[in-house]
């Protein structure tokens, strides 16, 4: 018979490491899928994962049960990921020289006609990726909770662990740190 | 350029491809191996903080000892010399001087 989540996580805590594994396997899509909202390459996507679940069985103690344990290992995936993000800052300063050719056929796409450029198509999912990286980490995090994932202020709060005025702060920050990134990419490439 | 509807398209985008939820094969049980390997490696460094914690109080005693010793007023009055007095008796046959018959 299959056993809880509860049951799981009491055996792990009673010291039978092996019921770890089902918990792993149940959650690991959704933290890979958070991993790489963060991180481009594999190697690191895979390091950040094993650095939340190796996280995850140590802090099991203060898992109370009051919130899903879903929302708990999120929680704890979003801020492995922000240490992720501020331990891995080099490509900011870097120009926009490098951006492919679809890439520049679709910003010249949405300068003649803004409607004609596709908001599915590849080339525009490069370029957000691509100014996202160049964001500094506690923007890229409210513009990625916020307006990627369109979480509110108050569950950005508590994910993050920063109060609620701060987030606002820091979310207004990250729009005008967006908009002079998107300048100096428009600057780069028509002036 | 028109940077607000810029962003606002860009976003858009990010919204409309969520990410892969690929997970690499047998990943759990890496995760599984490691924390066994981990917990395994955790009772040697439990023993070894163990084994220096001992030979650490075994030092902190010989110091203080020492320190005791050293600062201990010396008697130069030997009849209180409870040492010296065992002494004495231990070897008093011994220290006996040879008799002529």
């Amino acid at each position: 018979m299959e056993r809880s989540e509860a049951e799981l996580i009491a055996a792990v805590l009673k010291g039978d490491r092996a019921s770890f594994e089902p918990l792993v396997a149940k959650y690991s899509p959704r933290v890979f899928a958070t991993a790489r909202r963060y991180a481009r390459r594999e190697s690191e996507i895979e390091d950040i994962c094993q650095e939340v679940w190796l996280k995850a069985f140590d802090k099991l103690k203060s898992f109370r049960g009051e919130a899903p344990f879903e929302h708990w290992l999120m929680r704890l995936a979003v801020r492995t990921c922000y240490d992720f993000l501020r331990g891995h800052q080099r490509n900011r300063e870097s120009s926009f020289s490098e951006i492919s050719e679809p890439e520049e056929d679709w910003l010249d796409r949405f300068v003649v006609d803004p409607g004609s450029a596709a908001e599915d198509a590849e080339a525009a999912k490069l370029l957000i990726d691509r100014v996202l990286e160049k964001l500094s980490p506690a923007a890229r995090l409210v513009i990625q909770l916020l307006e990627i994932e369109d979480r509110s202020v108050k569950e950005i709060a508590e994910i993050t662990g920063w109060s609620v005025p701060l987030v606002k702060v820091r979310a207004f920050r990250a729009r005008g740190e967006m908009r002079k990134i998107l300048s100096r990419l428009t600057q780069d490439k028509y002036l | 350029m028109n940077l607000a509807e810029l962003q606002k398209k860009l976003l858009a985008a990010a919204r409309s491809n969520p990410p892969d939820e690929h997970v690499p094969y047998a990943f759990e049980k890496r995760i599984t191996a490691i924390i066994a390997a981990r917990s395994a490696a955790d009772h040697w460094v439990a023993w070894t903080r163990g084994w220096w914690r001992a030979a650490a109080s075994c030092v902190a005693v010989a110091v203080a000892c020492g320190v005791f010793s050293l600062f201990t007023p010396v008697t130069t009055d030997n009849s209180n010399d409870l040492s010296q007095d065992f002494e004495n008796t231990l070897l008093a046959s011994v220290d006996q001087p040879d008799v002529a018959p």
